[in-house]
């Protein structure tokens, strides 16, 4: 138990101790939640959609999670790079826990960015419409949070340098979520997109989270938490063995 | 403490630790000696749980590395040859986090801490990130941290590159003490010959993956009738330059880069 406390907070304090991170990784998200939110909103409220910064904050707060989650599980080839991976390495503990203890702790990291996104859309002029469902729709933050490390880990445990970073941000981070209803309603939509969307892991995200906090499910809450539950445990477990596998 | 047999590790077809054998005893100074791209590297990431070898038997403090993998672990410290500091973290949180991975008890973890950052005088510098450290700073952390748990066996890969003397005979005089009061087994590589000459009491020669030559170093003298370790060194190991040796490695690697199986 104090191996993952020690693993986590080591995340923790890196995470707060450098505030240019903190606010670098905040700009792209809230940029597209306000170009995005103001320009396209007069057009999704004559299209009858409503509200769109109500339709699309819960979107990017599930964006501002996949990022820094997925980097914070990549950093892994950060610590192989500099070193610090084979100071845990050489330890008399299990490559579990030490996978356990860095995804909890970019997991956290991930929701913290979350909330710091949700505060700043209620000054935008967002509104939660479910208090009571307030609490439920943390631990969505909390599920796509800890999937998306643990998948970011998994990936880091088998690449060997930051060059295939690019490939990683081009052809995962962006087409998960461009394709995920974080931006657009998912009704209706072309099959090929709409199949695409539905075997996308942070829809269901983006979709539990927008049930939760201003209604309108896609896929209905019950799907949505099984979903994300099931493929956090396979992409740990996953994870958990490419990491023991680590030979550096 | 250490005994290798027949030691061999493969990548595709560079052989790059070649059926070596040799053992160090309780309480020895082992230096392990070779020209770039020799292998001791590579033997002593085999040594410490990091890479599996190819084929051939290692004991460490009578436990195998391959099999008894936290055994191992529990009974060794060591310093990289490349930097392993989280540099976002405190002198002291780096310590820390060492002492709770080894499972070192609260009250007697703090006490080791204060003894040993006190030891490299960096006590003062406790609460200070490590990237604002310098090479020596660092260098002194590292061997610091790898003595937290007390380990019965010391590795020491380059611990004194790019140091300046002072920082040198500081460290070393640190280690030999504590192979003096501890009994504590001490296996290091080095490029300064005269570094191995003072310190040493068993030295081996490695290159092109094989063991070349084992002995203290008087007999490494006599045998190849010069006066200095430097001379005997080269006696044994040629005056070439090893840059094609290192190549396959580096190919390698460049290789790797991308996906690492």
């Amino acid at each position: 138990m104090q191996t993952i406390y020690i693993l986590w907070l080591r995340q923790i304090k890196r995470y707060f101790r450098s505030k240019t991170r903190i606010a670098g990784s905040l700009g792209q998200p809230l940029l597209l939640l306000l170009a995005l939110g103001f320009g396209f909103g007069p057009i999704y409220q004559k299209a009858g959609g409503g509200n769109y910064i109500q339709f699309l904050t819960p979107g990017i707060i599930s964006m501002g999670i996949l990022f820094t989650a997925v980097f914070s599980g990549i950093e892994i080839i950060w610590d192989k790079q500099f070193g610090f991976l084979k100071e845990t390495l050489v330890a008399p503990v299990s490559r579990l826990k030490i996978m356990v203890g860095r995804t909890l702790g970019g997991g956290t990291v991930a929701v913290i960015q979350g909330l710091i996104i949700f505060i700043i859309s209620l000054i935008v002029g967002f509104r939660p419409m479910n208090f009571h469902l307030l609490l439920l729709s943390f631990i969505f933050m909390a599920l796509i949070a800890f999937f998306f490390t643990a998948l970011g880990t998994a990936i880091a445990s088998v690449l060997e340098d930051m060059q295939s970073f690019q490939l990683i941000m081009n052809f995962l981070l962006m087409p998960l979520f461009f394709l995920s209803g974080a931006l657009f309603p998912l009704q209706g939509l072309p099959k090929v997109i709409a199949i695409v969307a539905s075997v996308n892991p942070l829809s269901y995200g983006v979709d539990g989270l927008r049930g939760t906090l201003v209604n309108g499910a896609h896929f209905g809450l019950l799907t949505d938490f099984s979903v994300l539950s099931i493929i956090t445990i396979i992409v740990l477990v996953i994870g958990g063995l490419l990491f023991s596998k680590i030979e550096i | 403490m250490i005994k290798v047999e027949n030691l061999t590790k493969k990548f595709g077809d560079f052989i790059a630790v070649d059926n070596a054998s040799f053992s160090v005893n309780k309480g020895e100074i082992f230096a392990f000696l070779g020209p770039n791209g020799a292998g001791k590297t590579t033997t002593i990431r085999m040594l410490t749980t990091l890479l599996k070898p190819t084929s051939g038997r290692v004991l460490i403090n009578g436990n195998d590395p391959v099999r008894e993998q936290n055994d191992v672990r529990r009974s060794f410290g060591i310093v990289f040859q490349d930097p392993s500091l989280d540099d976002e973290l405190t002198a002291r949180e780096n310590m820390e986090f060492h002492g709770v991975l080894y499972d070192v008890p609260k009250n007697i973890r703090e006490k080791r801490i204060e003894e040993l950052l006190k030891f490299v005088e960096l006590w003062d510098r406790k609460s200070d990130l490590v990237k604002n450290f310098s090479g020596g700073m660092k260098r002194r952390l590292e061997v610091a941290r790898g003595l937290v748990h007390h380990p019965k066996i010391l590795f020491l890969d380059e611990p004194t590159l790019g140091l300046d003397p002072q920082t040198r005979s500081h460290i070393w005089n640190y280690i030999k003490n504590l192979n003096k009061e501890e009994k504590m087994t001490v296996f290091f590589t080095t490029h300064y010959m005269e570094e191995a000459d003072k310190v040493a009491q068993k030295i081996a020669i490695i290159d092109h993956g094989k063991i070349i030559v084992q002995g203290n170093p008087e007999e490494l003298k006599q045998q190849t009738k010069t006066t200095s370790l430097e001379e005997a060194f080269l006696a044994f190991t040629g005056k070439t330059i090893r840059e094609e040796e290192i190549s396959p490695i580096e190919r390698m690697r460049m290789r790797r880069r991308i996906f690492r199986h």
